[in-house]
């Protein structure tokens, strides 16, 4: 699935950066990855493991923390925490909420040499 | 590096922060030459080059008045028999053209131009969706339709083209009823990015057990800004409010067009006014 396309895109990004930013290897990658990003951490992480071959990333750790879903409700006119996208407003039941957070799929930090 | 359109790596824009520039290895004193580790703030989104290349591909269309649409769906969904059906029509009024992506087959794209209107197929091979960059490329070899409506139809997957903006006004996702009606709960990310939803093969309806309401309510669960259109790609039925909801959307990417080139030229009068005084 696109989980080989996310880490091709993200291996790109490290090769990149050894020149912007003269390192020459890439020990550890952390990845934020929002709760209902359209990922699958199992095969991100498998996913990883092929792409990563024989370039700076060859022998990198990945860490992925997971930032949870929030959103805003329109009919409570307040922040709620969501797990889903059909998940309904903890306070009114209602599915008029608007999210604000937990979609990302963001590189976060490295650790290089 | 892209070697035919030269969109390589370089043009990659990094938002570091200031604290990873170090200075470029300095060693006033005598020391091994065990390797320094550091750490380096990235916060750059994964998909951050596809951005990039749709950014690029949205302006273009912008500039040539084009409404992109980007179709996707599970497989048979009904996306190039309603297609066919549609450039029919559409073809007379406006230029209208097609670009489709296909793990293996060129037949869509046939199929399409049997229907008179220019297609490009892209065979994916194992990819399982379209990203920006393929269709910056699809672009040299297949004319944008200028002022009229470009539709991409995406390789038939309910989850990974979700993720891959081409630089499309809109995602339009194809539901069949022979699919089941909880689709947009399996596949919420799909619907949550997708601006209309199109329920296709209405004339099976007579026929099965599918719960157009309970289907349609799911859907806005997902998403409560989506637009619904109800249709039947082999009967027609349905077929002109998606019609004419193309043709409003054709006619707001001219008027965009048009308030873009008037404030050019009004930019451009006052700088011919301030060179004269
Ligand atoms: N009954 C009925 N059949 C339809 C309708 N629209 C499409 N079909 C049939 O559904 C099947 C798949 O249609 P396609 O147009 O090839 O579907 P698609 O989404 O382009 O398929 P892929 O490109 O393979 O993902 C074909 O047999 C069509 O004739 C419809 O409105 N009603
Ligand atoms: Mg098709
Ligand atoms: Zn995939
Ligand atoms: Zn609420």
């Amino acid at each position: 699935m696109h989980e080989l396309s996310l880490c091709e895109s993200i291996i790109e990004t490290l090769t990149v950066q050894t020149q912007r930013q003269g390192f020459s290897r890439v020990r550890r990658v952390w990845l934020e990855i929002g709760a209902l990003a359209n990922v699958e951490l199992d095969a991100l992480r498998f996913a990883f493991e092929i792409a990563r071959r024989d370039t700076v990333a060859d022998t990198a750790e990945l860490d992925i923390v997971t930032l949870p879903g929030q959103a805003y409700c329109l009919d409570c006119a307040q922040a709620i925490a969501v797990h889903q996208y059909y998940d309904p407003c903890p306070c009114c039941g209602g599915f008029q909420w608007r999210l604000t957070g937990g979609n990302e799929m963001r590189i976060k930090e490295l650790e290089v040499e | 590096m892209c070697s035919t359109c030269g969109c390589g790596e370089n043009e990659l824009t990094i938002h570091a922060h200031d604290h990873a520039h170090d200075p470029p290895h300095a060693h006033p004193h005598a020391h091994d030459h065990a390797p320094e580790v550091r750490r380096l703030a990235l916060e750059q989104d994964i998909l951050t080059k596809n951005a990039e290349f749709a950014a690029g591909n949205r302006r273009l269309f912008a500039e040539r008045g084009v409404l992109v649409l980007n179709l996707v769906s599970s497989p048979g969904s009904g996306k190039t028999t309603l297609l066919a059906r549609t450039v029919q029509t559409l073809r007379t009024e406006f230029p209208v053209a097609v670009i489709g992506g296909d793990q293996q087959t060129a037949n869509d794209a046939e199929r399409i131009r049997a229907a008179g209107a220019p297609a490009l197929q892209i065979n994916t091979g194992k990819g399982c969706h379209l990203d920006a960059h393929g269709i910056g490329h699809a672009l040299e070899r297949l004319p944008l339709p200028e002022h009229g409506v470009l539709f991409i139809e995406n390789v038939g997957n309910l989850v990974c083209p979700a993720d891959f903006d081409l630089g499309e006004a809109c995602k339009v996702v194809v539901l069949s009823v022979t699919e089941g009606e909880d689709k947009p709960l399996k596949y919420p990310n799909m619907f949550a990015a997708a601006g209309l939803m199109l329920l296709n093969k209405t004339d099976l309806l007579p026929h099965l057990d599918f719960d157009v309401a309970r289907c349609l309510d799911y859907a806005r669960r997902v998403n409560p800004d989506i637009r619904i259109l109800q249709l039947s790609a082999r009967s027609g039925e349905g077929m002109d409010a998606w019609l004419d909801w193309l043709r409003q959307g054709q006619r707001s990417a001219l008027a965009r067009q048009v308030s873009r080139l008037e404030a050019d030229l009004a930019a451009a009068r006052a700088r011919l006014a301030e060179s004269a005084a």
